[in-house]
């Protein structure tokens, strides 16, 4: 008996309909983001992330407003990412029933918004997004960097003093993106999913590259995450949530069945 | 006089944020008799038939909204008369002390404090653990209340919190949970019910809690 690892299936939204992800170039529409949420939530996701990958930011508007249709449906915890800049973002997207927002890139360009935004709206609702990609050669002790632009633009962050950082700003959990696995299919990046999850008191979600289940499998007894995110495995009815419920807890992990 | 009137629930915002996904799960939990009503006013709370009190952020903001506010009085004259539920940080509140932010007083309806798992947590076997407590776990009954009804002992809720609650008095402990060690998660006495864990986010238990809430006349 005990916290069961989590499950959060990701909905990477465009222009309002649910997309494949962000590293594909095809881009495969899956379905408006309500219809997609409430079937999650039917599915027994343990929580659901909202990404808004839409490149301009007209469109805000629109994201507010499915966030409340979903908020107004789907009763486990919602988290709300992409584009939150300001306090103001926060704000409006706690208050359309968001309970978490992930800061991205604005902390990596201002770090004191990560601060500014847990004094705020308290730790438990903010959580650091970090694309983490490996900067090590063969041979070398591992190094992963921080890395921005979907992953285009280095920083010379270490990733794992990043996330500490973070952590001691306030952020309350930490959504960890390989970059180099993104949109692979080949598993999560366990190395810096362990390194980072080992390194900070507070939980990870492990992200990027999962194919399948054993991945999810591996993200936790290898990765030690302390939870697991995937989108495209999912919206194409590849493998429910269930099944993937069903296979971690058969690998003797605890789950919420 | 009208003939029949709605069964007012009173959801008391003090400023602390977003109540919107605890309004939409009462909303969502209750029949059409029943209205769901947010508010910081003291005399729609004296009105209502049903009061819930919840809780976000950190214990000293609350304290000090609630009486900045004026709203003190209001929620102690409803935990002395009607059905009433504390939510999250609201279960925090209701205790002695909290040790979080420096130790805070709080409003003594329970006896005992809120204490901090702490950031070198760890399960009996040595294995580190997360603090914010987050997540899925189960709570185990340790009382038959009517709030329980239609619920399993050792169902899963929705937690997210870095201090947890001792009780004083362990016959008010309606339930427990397990994090490195055994901690309470419910507590009850007479008309007063309060939870830690987040009943709008813990999908149809949560809603049921919600739904046993809303018909309860507050007998133990």
């Amino acid at each position: 008996m005990g916290l069961a690892k989590r499950i959060i299936p990701c909905l990477d939204v465009d222009n309002g309909r649910v997309v494949k992800g962000v590293q594909f170039v095809d881009i495969r529409d899956a379905g408006d983001p309500v219809e997609v949420a409430k079937r999650y939530n039917e599915q027994g996701a343990d929580e659901i992330t909202f990404l808004d990958i839409t490149a301009s930011s007209d469109d805000r508007e629109t994201t507010v407003h499915m966030v409340e249709a979903i908020a107004a449906e789907v009763f486990i915890p919602l988290t709300v990412g992409g584009g939150i800049r300001t306090c103001e973002d926060i704000r409006r997207m706690l208050n359309a029933g968001a309970d978490k927002v992930g800061i991205n890139t604005a902390a990596v360009f201002n770090p004191e918004f990560v601060r500014e935004a847990a004094e705020r709206f308290g730790s438990q609702c903010i959580v650091v997004a970090i694309d983490a990609k490996k900067v090590s050669a063969e041979g070398e002790p591992d190094k992963w960097e921080i890395f921005t632009h979907g992953g285009r633009k280095p920083t010379g962050l270490d990733a794992v003093e990043w996330a500490k950082k973070m952590v001691d700003l306030g952020a309350g959990e930490i959504l960890l993106t390989s970059m180099d696995r993104d949109g692979t299919k080949n598993g999560f990046d366990l190395g810096v999913t362990r390194a980072i999850s080992e390194a900070v008191h507070v939980p990870v979600i492990a992200s990027g590259g999962v194919g399948n289940l054993q991945h999810l499998v591996e993200g936790v007894t290898e990765g030690k995450a302390d939870a697991v995110l995937a989108a495209s495995i999912f919206h194409f009815g590849e493998y429910s949530i269930q099944e993937a419920k069903e296979t971690m807890q058969a690998a003797g992990i605890e789950m919420r069945l | 006089m009208s003939t029949q009137t709605k069964s007012i629930v009173a959801v008391i915002d003090y400023g602390m944020g977003n109540l919107h996904s605890v309004a939409k799960a009462l909303e969502h939990a209750a029949d059409e008799n029943t209205e769901i009503v947010v508010t910081s006013d003291p005399a729609v709370i004296d009105a209502a038939d049903r009061v819930l009190l919840p809780g976000v952020g950190a214990i000293r903001d609350c304290i000090a909204e609630m009486k900045a506010q004026g709203l003190v009085p209001a929620i102690q004259k409803a935990m002395a008369e009607k059905p009433f539920m504390a939510i999250c940080v609201g279960i925090q509140s209701l205790m002695a002390h909290s040790e979080e932010n420096g130790g805070v007083d709080c409003l003594n309806h329970f006896d005992g404090n809120a204490l901090f798992f702490g950031n070198n947590h760890k399960d009996v076997d040595g294995t580190k653990l997360k603090v914010p407590h987050m997540g899925w776990n189960q709570v185990t009954q340790t009382m038959n209340h009517p709030l329980w009804e239609g619920i399993e002992s050792g169902a899963r809720f929705y937690f997210v919190h870095s201090y947890y609650v001792v009780a004083g008095n362990k016959d008010e402990v309606a339930g427990t949970c397990n994090y490195g060690h055994d901690f309470c998660v419910a507590l009850a006495r007479d008309n007063v019910f309060a939870v830690q864990f987040h009943p709008e986010k813990s999908h149809k238990d949560g809603l049921q809690l919600y739904k046993n809430f809303i018909h309860w006349d507050g007998k133990p």
